[in-house]
């Protein structure tokens, strides 16, 4: 099975490589054609296909076709294979993490030209994702994702448990909550997912990546992700915090039978629990993610994506048209909001009408999408590398075996910092330091 | 004069029959088969050259890169670790898969065996699984939470074990393999048993042979060449193990992403952009996948196949 798999991908690639071969190379700037202009467009988001339909009805001079795609790593491995064959949509829809690899592969165009007077219409983290602190600007921000803390009013109220405000209090709160059951945790921490890591380190102060002039610099060992990642080893060796991964099987029944008090979580949380914890409906309530000092007003962000346009397209103008009338347009974010349930990027969005409802899971919590806006605009600015994908699977590899071996977190940072430097060394690209 | 002629056309023609019934498949096998090998030799020699921030136009090139692929893949202690683990997950699984196999076609060689059809179907059906799909069920199956087992245990206030936790998780991955192989090896064995003539039974209980020593003394050396053929595909396949645990890696802190060997060429290829090196490790992985058999196949020749020459 694996080996014809391996054949076909290898089939795949040789088939690739040929048309390359025979196509690229040619280091000139697209020509711009003029006339009707046709543009492709790869999305995951669910009903995109709604707002394409707007767009098009609207701009009969500018037809833009739709191709549904699988969202997150996946869709970056079939961009970087299309632009290698020659043949990449004109827009696709990007995570913000993995912008810089695709900048480095030269599938994502600078449209600086064009963008950068939309920049006042963003948070000013969300923007530096998408420039990666250059003066260039790669996509247009699409979702942002800010994290906050989700958790179960029913059953804190029956724990006798008050809302942690900062991270001191949510250590003492897991900690109480295991004197009285042996059943409950009040959350987990997860090794498979390095989204949701990073968002808590930005939120402490992290910055993985950074640009000096010339080169990189990698600090994924600093002070504030040591920090970050010993406050929940130490919680998981207490055995107060659950050491479980999560999205599976296991994950989804403890949510839904509340052997899960609480989930720190971004603001897309809503629908996740409503697809995986459905009988939970209306015992949830949202507050800001704990502090680490007590006073302080930040956060970081889990996920979130944005709308590239390609270096190959030959539609450059047209394609930043679009891409800003999707992520700005009154009409068309509100159907983001509406029809593809993201939380938009842009500014006015936030205040939109379509967000002055609460989500329907959360019906109990009226200013949860005002709430929301304060908490985004709070969230740390960050800069992605070239490499995040190794540096998230460091992660994944090293985590697990902290957790399972019982060794400190800051070991599995210190590994994460080494493959990730390591990685860019052997690639070739200029670190500092 | 004209007759030479023809028979020499007709003979061109003969000799030129084979060759255009081959040609199917040999065009078929040099582009799916040779030509990507080929290519995955020549990725493995190659490397990706950044320079400066990578950012710009033709930042990226790709340079010939010698042998460093192999030597970054042979240094690997990641890679070696899931070697060895690989070799161990094939010395349980191969004897315990074979030795089942080769059990239930005896019992249903035996003459007058009870519903033989159906249990035939039923140890078979579980073959018929994708092994991913399979693999999802199981992983049902062990998760604490999740799993009948340990809900049985936990209303009798039973000790529950964790399945999937760090020493289980190999047994389980086994365990996956087993439930999905016996059946395959078990219907080729008894397909081998039903070709063996039946005289031979006849001369032997006539002599006083009891069931028993038929299947020791007659019906198991006579099997040795499909015993040979199974275990070799067995070995084939437990070298290539991927699609079981990398269903279970999710559910789990105990796989990492470089488990088996397959593993890592899939996170090298797919997770961390490096084709080359993914390129590389996939030759090493044939190499010692066809060393392996062969030699397998040398040591047992002489015994499966001796009294054939």
């Amino acid at each position: 099975m694996s080996r014809s798999l391996g054949a076909k991908v290898l089939a795949l690639v040789v088939g690739a490589s040929l048309v390359a071969a025979c196509t690229s190379n040619s280091d000139d700037e697209p020509e711009e054609p003029t006339g009707p202009v046709e543009l492709t467009f790869w999305s995951w988001a669910p009903n995109m296909e709604k707002l394409v339909d707007r767009w098009n009805a609207d701009n009969p001079g500018t037809k833009v076709t739709l191709s549904k795609q699988a969202g997150g790593a996946d869709i970056v491995t079939k961009l970087l294979t299309a632009a290698k064959a020659g043949n990449p949509p004109d827009l696709a829809q990007v995570e913000y993490q993995s912008l810089p690899t695709l900048v480095s592969n030269d599938v994502l165009a600078d449209i600086a030209e064009q963008a950068k007077p939309l920049k006042d219409r963003f948070a000013e983290g969300t923007w530096q994702q998408v420039t990666l602190g250059t003066e260039a600007v790669y996509a247009l921000p699409q979702d942002a994702a800010p994290m906050m803390l989700y958790y179960r009013t029913d059953l804190f109220q029956q724990f006798g448990l008050t809302v942690p405000k900062t991270w001191e209090e949510f250590a003492q709160t897991a900690r109480t909550l295991r004197g009285k059951s042996r059943k409950h945790h009040l959350t987990t921490f997860s090794a498979a997912d390095p989204g949701w890591f990073a968002g808590l380190a930005q939120q402490a102060g992290a910055n993985w990546w950074g640009i000096d002039g010339e080169s990189w610099r990698v600090s994924v060992d600093d002070a504030a992700t040591r920090k970050v990642a010993d406050y929940w080893g130490g919680l998981v060796t207490e055995g107060v915090v659950d050491g479980k991964p999560m999205y599976t099987p296991e994950w989804n029944k403890a949510l839904n039978d509340g052997s899960l008090l609480a989930w720190p979580s971004a603001v897309w949380a809503p629908g996740v629990l409503t697809g995986n914890a459905p009988d939970t409906k209306g015992r949830w309530a949202m507050a800001p993610l704990p502090q680490w000092s007590a006073g302080e007003n930040r956060t970081g962000n889990w996920g979130g994506s944005s709308t590239g346009v390609t270096a190959a397209s030959k539609h450059r103008t047209a394609a930043v048209k679009f891409a800003s009338w999707l992520n700005t347009d009154a009409t068309a974010t509100a159907m983001l909001v509406r029809e593809c349930a993201v939380y938009p990027a842009a500014r006015d969005a936030q205040a939109g009408p379509g967000l002055a409802q609460p989500p329907d899971f959360f019906a109990n919590q009226a200013d949860f999408y005002p709430m929301v806006k304060q908490i985004a605009e709070t969230a740390a600015g960050v800069t992605w590398g070239p490499n995040v994908n190794v540096t998230y699977q460091a992660y994944q590899d090293e985590f697990a075996k902290a957790i399972t071996a019982r060794t400190p977190f800051s070991g599995a940072i210190e590994a994460m910092q080494s493959a990730t430097v390591a990685d860019m060394k052997k690639n070739g690209f200029t670190i500092a330091g | 004069m004209s007759t030479a002629t023809t028979r020499a056309g007709r003979r061109g023609r003969r000799t030129a029959a084979p060759y255009a019934f081959l040609a199917p498949a040999v065009i078929l096998f040099v582009l799916f088969v040779l030509v990507p090998i080929g290519y995955a030799a020549y990725l493995s020699l190659r490397k990706v050259r950044v320079s400066g921030l990578g950012l710009g136009r033709g930042a990226r090139t790709e340079v010939f890169a010698g042998l460093e692929n192999y030597r970054a893949a042979v240094t690997d202690s990641e890679l070696w670790s899931g070697g060895l683990r690989v070799l161990g997950y094939g010395a349980l699984l191969v004897p315990i898969m074979l030795g089942l196999a080769l059990l239930f076609a005896l019992l249903l060689d035996r003459p007058r065996a009870r519903l033989g059809r159906f249990a035939r179907t039923s140890i078979f059906l579980p073959y018929a699984v994708p092994a991913i799909i399979a693999s999802l069920l199981w992983g049902f199956l062990y998760l604490p939470a999740t799993s009948p087992l340990n809900y049985l245990l936990a209303r009798f206030g039973l000790p529950e074990p964790d399945l999937l936790g760090g020493g289980a998780v190999f047994f389980a991955v086994v365990n996956i393999a087993l439930w999905g192989g016996v059946g395959f090896n078990m219907i080729v064995l008894y397909t081998a048993l039903r070709a063996i003539p039946a005289e031979l039974y006849e001369s032997a209980r006539l002599d006083g042979c009891s069931e028993v020593q038929i299947a020791f003394r007659i019906k198991i050396p006579l099997l040795a060449p499909a015993l040979v053929m199974t275990t070799v595909f067995s070995m084939i396949a437990t070298l290539q193990v991927f699609v079981e645990p990398m269903a279970l890696r999710p559910l789990t802190n105990s796989i990492s992403s470089t488990w088996t060997p397959l593993m890592k060429v899939y996170r090298d290829a797919f997770a961390t952009d490096d084709r080359y090196a993914a390129a590389a490790t996939s030759v090493l992985i044939a190499a010692v996948t066809l060393v392996l058999s062969f030699g397998f196949l040398r040591l047992v020749q002489n015994r499966a196949f001796g009294q054939e020459r």
